[in-house]
């Protein structure tokens, strides 16, 4: 029977010839990861009272939530989990200063290939669905338990396919296809479900913003989202593990295979200008030209959904020879180590750091509301992360605007929201 | 376990995301026992002080959807409801909350109509719940096989130590 490509791996990983959605399996995992809440592992794992962790090497383990420590009592948490890796003898490890925000690093790093089971104590491992894995997220304790026994159970999801039509406009980016969709299919609309994204317009994109998609599929519930496994991803998969990755059927859905529903997007038509996430939720999604000339407090640039060259590339187009409005502060993390060392060998660091942009550490900076960039009481920020919950990045009584990164740099020069456009064409447009 | 009685300590709307029910600042705290100091610290920080042991939770569509903190579940486990009832809850939220043994029970007829106070019978099995106070049924999906066998174990520490590990 033909199948969609969550029901293939599931299938592979289980032994089985074919499942179906709604049937129960168990898999073998290939990829555990997880940050910080290793230590939160670790303990569930010593308290199931295994003496080793099933297989070391499948194991990646890479600190970002809070790097370089910020308090004594992450300083005790990253302490434990370096002897926990080394008596444990798991070899991917990457500590302060060596990897960056775990999903970008456990990419670059080559630890993901397509038909793998990834599973991460992170809700966005749904990012690695961009190179045709089944990736998900799961809770501490269950990590635990692979990591004791190497399996995990899961539900066969039923599939949405995506079909994105025509092509990304001047100034309109994944970032804003994506926030285009959720806003669609609400914020429990792909729940519990797998998403395969198609189309000419995915097909088009880098594997950068591919990963843009599949990461911010989260936002509306999905278990696991992919994009195609083609020439691009397997180029890039080849130069990141080392190897030589050639195409299989393993990798792609059947054709025949059934799905739940399927979306068709013409995205020359329906998205015409960007989109932002109004607070405080990831699908209350408007035009741009709705919120033009909103006042910001700060804009930040970064993590695991837009921290890449490519969205540093776009912002340091715009900031450069420009300054950030005096009643913004901007605040720049690239996502990982190497993406920092090449933003810089390209003066892309440079020109945000004359504009007036403060750079922050790999890693996931004031995303997750913890340090590097908190907000004050009645304080907006537009940013580039993925989730604008009510006090997500500080107060309670703070806003959050998710934005592409064009949105971003454009809205840091002009001081309130503002169309990259008009910011190039300096004809700014703010109120106060 | 397949029966759960308690009175309702509090009903909560659509889409209470994790952040809500507990702070990403106080994500270093790694001692369950410890996290239901901050439970609904931002925005419901009553709830703390009017749940007691055995009390339940109500929610809408999507409870506990966000991040894949395990804090979230653990802090309403450890805070001592007994169940939470919602039209739907996020899928990772769902998983930790059954590993922790904390009971989740998917009624969309249900939430509209229960209010504060009431005093209700769950019977997981059946799928039924029963509102005492206001001489109500409503349906519940039934807990899939899986779940049951991790309730009853008390969590997935104890399940796994019972049936899978030879140390
Ligand atoms: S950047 Fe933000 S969303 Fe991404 S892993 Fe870090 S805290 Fe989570």
């Amino acid at each position: 029977m033909p199948m969609t490509l969550a029901e293939k791996i599931l299938a592979r990983a289980s032994g089985r010839v074919s499942v179906e959605p709604e049937e129960i399996v168990v898999a073998n995992v290939d990829v555990a990861l997880s940050h910080e809440n290793a230590d939160l592992v670790r303990k569930s794992f010593a308290e199931i009272g295994a003496a080793h962790v099933w297989d070391p090497s499948k194991i990646v383990i890479i600190l970002d939530h809070r790097v370089p420590a910020e308090s004594e009592r992450t300083a005790e948490t990253h302490k434990a989990i370096r002897e926990f890796v080394a008596a444990q003898d798991i070899r991917n490890f990457y500590d302060v200063g060596r990897g960056g925000i775990c999903h970008q690093v456990l990419a670059e790093r080559g630890h993901v290939l397509p038909g793998m089971v990834v599973v991460g104590t992170d809700s966005h491992t749904t990012t690695h669905g961009a190179f045709g894995a089944f990736a998900t997220g799961i809770g501490a304790t269950e990590m635990a338990g692979v990591w004791t026994t190497g399996k995990l159970w899961f539900k066969v999801p039923a599939t949405l396919r995506v079909e994105v039509e025509g092509s990304l406009g001047p100034w309109i980016s994944a970032k804003d296809l994506i926030l285009y969709v959720i806003g669609k299919l609400g914020s429990d609309g792909a729940d519990y479900r797998a998403v395969e994204f198609d189309g000419p317009a995915i097909r088009n994109m880098s594997v950068a913003s591919r990963m843009v998609l599949a990461n911010l599929s989260m936002e509306m519930g999905a278990k696991v989202a992919f994009t195609p496994v083609d020439a691009a991803v397997l180029r890039y998969l080849s130069v990141r593990s080392g190897r030589d990755i050639v195409d299989s059927a393993d990798y792609h859905a059947d054709e025949g295979a059934k799905y739940e529903a399927v979306i068709r997007i013409d995205a020359s038509v329906e998205l015409n200008e960007p989109r932002i996430a109004c607070p405080h939720s990831v699908d209350n999604v408007r035009p741009i030209s709705e919120l033009a000339g909103l006042p910001v407090n700060q804009a930040v640039l970064g993590s695991c959904t837009n921290g890449r060259l490519e969205d540093f590339e776009i912002a340091a187009r715009i900031l450069v020879g420009r300054t950030v409005h005096p009643r913004t502060r901007l605040i720049v993390i690239p996502a990982s180590q190497e993406i920092y060392l090449e933003a810089m060998e390209l003066g892309y660091i440079k020109a945000m750091v004359q504009a007036g942009a403060m750079v922050n550490p790999p890693g996931c900076g004031p995303c997750v509301g913890v340090h590097q960039g908190i907000l004050a009481a009645g304080e907006i920020c537009i940013s580039t992360t993925n989730r604008n919950f009510i006090g997500r990045m500080g107060s309670k009584d703070s806003k959050v605007y998710l934005a592409s990164p064009a949105v971003v740099a454009a809205s840091a020069i002009a001081g309130c929201i503002a169309h990259p456009q008009v910011v190039v064409e300096e004809a700014l447009a703010c109120s106060a | 376990m397949l029966r759960i009685k308690g009175r309702v300590a509090a009903v909560l709307p659509d889409n209470i995301d994790t952040d809500i029910i507990y702070p990403g600042r106080y994500l270093n705290i790694t001692d369950r026992e410890k996290t239901p100091e901050h439970l609904f610290e931002l925005s419901y920080p009553e709830i703390r002080e009017t749940l007691h042991p055995g009390d339940l939770m109500v929610g809408g569509r999507n409870f506990g959807c966000g991040s894949s903190r395990e804090q979230a579940a653990a802090a309403i486990k450890f805070a001592g409801a007994g169940a939470v009832i919602a039209s739907s809850f996020a899928r990772i939220f769902y998983r930790n909350a059954i590993n922790l043994g904390l009971p989740l029970i998917i009624a969309p007829a249900a939430t509209g109509r229960i209010q504060p106070g009431d005093e209700l019978e769950i019977d997981l099995a059946a799928g039924q719940i029963l509102n005492q106070t206001r001489n109500e049924t409503y349906p519940a999906a039934k807990l899939d096989v899986r779940a049951i066998e991790l309730l009853e174990a008390g969590g997935l520490i104890p399940y796994l130590k019972a049936s899978h590990v030879q140390i």
